[in-house]
């Protein structure tokens, strides 16, 4: 039986932990970070979730099943890639839309990071597939 | 030489007439069984199989629409690029051989279509067989068209693959799956082999089209390695079209479904092979080593494939038998350069597609309605099929070349090239009329027997087909009637062209109906009267073939299956040393493999580092070192696993440390969450192990082995750490990310841009791995739980 203490922390952190997967995940372009690393995190986070309240709490506060979460992520990725031979070029190669804001400020949103949120996935719902099911057994 | 094991006598109907057998036992009365018959023969034929069918009726009329151009000299390309990088383009060419080859492939594969849709029961998944039928009609097409090796070299691996498909496509049926193994493996092997020759081509010349190749050919001739890109060449085509000493994969690939028997295993498929030497006879023909090969293995093959069929009893099988007969004329034929020869192959080729699918598609016919396709278990057919019957009289005439018939011109012109061949004249003349001859007398087997004398007790009542499943032999065979009257106009627009497009210097050649008499007008007629006396004498004949075959010591499939059995008891054994289901024993095998491999090739010349060159060691990294070497004693000596595995994480945390202090932010980071991710999975893993005390504990001679295992890996690693950092690194790589990261790909961290976007596809790669090692895990874990 899990300790009040754990489960009381649990629950602050995973959200902090969740928050922080996804701030790594998106700054992850232009510093340390990216979508391995911000799924490594999340996973984390989500041990911890299923160390302390079991992991069928982990499975009804995620929805999908784990194994879908990964085969969507490699999905997206492969999708992302796709973007380009639609416009004549090769496959995978990334395509920007930039907005510019006054002469110092620019957005840059481009298929890189629909490839890296795929990543993410793939390899968050690997982590889940497995601690869940080692969780279970 | 003859295959022993027994065709897989499966029919669509039989399956269903079993099943009502039982029922109608039960049912009591006869009566009422035959009701349940009938009721079986009323099925549904499948209408989105029908529509299919348009595909290939749309590709024959596309290919109709350029048969005047290419007949008048044009030749089609185009051009795609593909892999530009590595110099392979998607190019298709249609000249006068690959358009005779399209045009055989989409009208066989239109009447297949609309003969399938009806021949399958419901039952059967019918939509999984015409996805196949027609990927497998694109890849033949791209086959043919392709005008680059790589890109023909892909397509003939795709017919292989789906081969095997369709060979297999009653996967329940043990017999089904051995002879769709057998075919994929020795066609497969072919395929290897044919790649080594085209790479090698590739090499000799520095193309691989097709059209620069031809160009070349006096010097692959030359090269010294001419003969070894010959040999993969023949092995490449001589697997595929079932050639001595490869055929037994034939017969037995009759297991599939009849109507892909009548389309790959005669029609097309089998025939990629004599298009493959037809398409290089401009490149790498007219030497003698390419002529005696193909000569003699085609008149091997032709002699044997004829002897087979009179011997076998099964329809099926009978056919298969002659096909591997017709395969090895054509080749023997194509292995002459003179144009007669040459235009006998290309006029055969059409002879035998015309009778051979229609004859397929009739025997499909017979058993589909009356149950049984053994022939001394039906006669007298000709009564409930008329139909049927005029079909396979037609295909029949056809095949033993009776005068009026297409068969007639092709066995007119086949011994007009056999007496003008460059080398061994006599032994291809006396081939082809021997196997002519016992063809004549097949060509009775297969339509007296079944159709005259009286009808005997079938497992089914036979009545006659439906139009969509009589249709295609009614019309192929018809075909075959109409072109032995006007061969003229074949040879104008079909074959000649095919023949000028790998036989640039080919003279004129008018197919006639009657060229007077001369020496082939009399060895067809010796054909006639010899494969009359064959067919007359056929129960002595097969009886002495059946004694001869049985005195033969040599069986090819023999080698076939000790080969596959050897292969697998050395599986067997290798699996049982190395992967026992021991994981001690898995790492020792990993480790004692990395340290052997990698350490002993850098002890060979390895010159001692000088330690400390540029000491840029700090307090801070030293204490760093400090609690890695505590860690590493505290694993080794813990007592609890909860305390080794915490113990082994904060070695990992050091080393994440160290990354940090050395500028590697993205590997530290990252190995840090690894460490503490495998901490976290190792303990859910370990903890439901008995604690360490209640184990055995390790004997003293294993703890040795694994503390020599671990400072010898240790120290390989570090000595290779420092013999890298010695050399002079190449900042190339480097130099360029930096450069382009922010401008081409709108991002500062190198590391990052490198992931997911220069090298999106590396990464692409192992996410794939990433989720399906994670399936394979789940799948392990759930199987624990079963057990």
């Amino acid at each position: 039986m899990p300790s009040q203490i754990l489960k009381t922390a649990t629950r602050l952190l995973v959200g902090l932990i969740l928050t922080f997967a996804v701030y790594l995940l998106l700054r992850g372009h232009n510093a340390p970070g990216g979508g391995f690393a911000a799924a490594l995190i999340a996973g984390t986070g989500f041990a911890l979730f299923a160390i302390a309240e079991g992991p069928a709490v982990v499975r009804r506060a995620i929805r999908m099943a784990p194994q879908k979460i990964a085969m969507g992520g490699l999905g997206l990725s492969i999708g992302s890639g796709l973007a380009a031979p639609l416009t004549g070029r090769p496959f995978l190669t990334g395509i920007w839309w930039i907005w510019k804001k006054g002469h110092t400020q620019e957005l840059a949103i481009g298929t890189p990071l629909f490839f890296d949120v795929g990543v993410f996935f793939a390899v968050l719902g690997t982590i889940l597939t497995l601690i869940l099911a080692l969780e279970e057994n | 030489m003859l295959s022993s094991n027994p065709i897989d006598r499966y029919s669509w109907r039989n399956r269903q007439t079993i099943t009502l057998g039982l029922l109608s036992n039960l049912c009591l009365t006869n009566a009422a069984s035959k009701k349940m018959v009938m009721a079986a023969e009323n099925a549904k034929p499948s209408i989105p199989g029908r529509i299919s069918a348009v595909i290939p009726l749309g590709l024959f009329v596309t290919l109709i629409y350029f048969l005047p151009q290419v007949t008048a000299g044009t030749v089609f390309r185009v051009q795609l690029n593909w892999i530009p990088s590595l110099g392979i383009t998607l190019s298709l060419v249609i000249d006068g051989l690959s358009l005779l080859f399209g045009l055989i492939i989409c009208c066989v594969g239109f009447f297949v279509t609309v003969y399938a849709a009806d021949y399958l029961p419901e039952s059967a998944d019918r939509s999984r067989f015409f996805i196949y039928l027609h990927a497998f009609l694109l890849a033949m097409l791209g086959l043919v068209l392709a005008d680059n090796l790589l890109s023909l070299f892909v397509f003939w691996e795709l017919t292989t693959i789906i081969s095997y498909l369709l060979i297999g496509f009653e996967y329940e049926s043990e017999t089904a799956r051995r002879n769709a193994r057998q075919a994929l493996l020795i066609t497969g092997a072919g395929g290897l082999a044919l790649l080594i020759g085209f790479l090698l081509l590739g090499g000799i010349t520095e193309s691989y089209d097709l059209s620069r190749l031809s160009a070349q050919s006096d010097k692959i001739k030359a090269d010294p390695l001419y003969l070894v890109v010959l040999l993969m060449v023949f092995i490449g085509s001589f697997t595929k079209s079932a050639q001595f000493p490869f055929h037994f994969w034939l017969p037995n690939a009759m297991s599939a479904p009849t109507p892909i028997s009548a389309f790959l295993h005669s029609a097309t498929m089998v025939k990629a092979g004599i298009y493959l030497l037809a398409r290089l006879h401009p490149i790498l023909g007219g030497t003698a080593a390419w002529m005696g090969t193909l000569v003699i293995a085609g008149g091997i093959t032709a002699l044997m494939g004829s002897v087979l069929a009179i011997k076998a009893s099964d329809l099926k099988r009978i056919l298969a038998f002659t096909t591997i007969m017709a395969l090895g004329i054509l080749t023997m034929f194509l292995g002459g350069k003179t144009t007669p020869a040459l235009t006998a192959a290309m006029t055969f080729l059409m002879v035998h597609s015309l009778y051979k699918s229609s004859l397929f598609l009739a025997v499909g016919i017979i058993d589909h309605q009356t149950g049984t396709r053994i022939i001394d278990q039906i006669g007298g057919l000709w009564k409930p099929m008329p139909i049927t019957a005029l079909a396979t009289v037609a295909a029949a005439l056809s095949m033993a070349g009776f005068p009026l018939f297409f068969g007639f011109i092709g066995k007119e012109i086949m011994y007009k090239g056999a007496l003008t061949e460059d080398l061994f004249p006599v032994f291809a003349t006396t081939a082809a009329l021997l196997a002519n001859a016992l063809m004549t007398a097949v060509a009775g087997l297969v339509t007296i027997k079944p159709f005259l004398g009286v009808l005997p007790e079938t497992p089914l009542e036979p009545r006659e087909a439906p139009v969509a499943m009589w249709l295609g032999p009614v019309f192929m065979g018809g075909l075959g009637l109409i072109f032995g009257i006007v061969p003229d106009w074949v040879g104008h627009w079909l074959i000649e062209p095919a023949v000028r497009a790998f036989h640039p210097s080919m003279e004129d050649i008018q197919l006639k109906l009657f060229y007077g008499i001369n020496e082939p007008l009399l060895l067809s007629i010796a054909t006639l009267s010899l494969g009359g006396t064959l067919y007359w004498k056929k129960r002595p004949l097969r009886r002495f073939i059946g004694y001869a075959l049985t005195h033969i010591p040599i069986r090819f499939e023999q080698f076939y299956s000790n080969g596959l059995d050897g292969i697998a008891k050395i599986a067997k054994i290798q699996t049982a040393i190395l992967q026992n289901g021991s994981l001690h024993r898995y790492l020792c095998v990993i480790i004692a493999a990395v340290v052997l491999g990698v350490g002993l090739p850098f002890l060979s010349d390895y010159t001692p580092p000088a330690l400390m060159q540029n000491s840029d060691s700090s307090l801070t990294g030293w204490l760093v070192i400090g609690i890695i070497t505590i860690a590493v004693i505290a694993v080794v000596m813990a007592k609890s696993r909860l305390l080794a595995i915490c113990s082994l994480g904060v070695v990992g945390a050091g080393i994440a440390m160290l990354f940090l202090m050395y500028g590697a932010p993205d590997v530290a980071l990252t190995q840090l969450l690894v460490e503490t991710l495998t901490v976290i999975i190792v303990t859910l893993v370990l903890l439901r192990l008995p604690s360490l005390k209640a184990c055995r504990p390790t004997p003293s001679p294993v703890k040795i082995w694994n503390g020599l295992l671990a400072v010898s890996i240790g120290t390989m690693v570090t000595v290779l750490i420092l013999a890298v950092t010695r050399t002079k690194l190449d900042r190339s790589l480097t130099n360029f990310f930096e450069a382009n990261s922010y401008i081409a790909a709108h991002g500062r961290n190198i590391v990052n841009v490198i992931l997911v976007d220069f090298r999106s596809f590396d990464t692409l790669g192992e996410i794939t791995v990433v989720a399906l090692a994670g399936l394979a895990g789940y799948a392990l874990i759930q199987r624990r739980k079963v057990d």
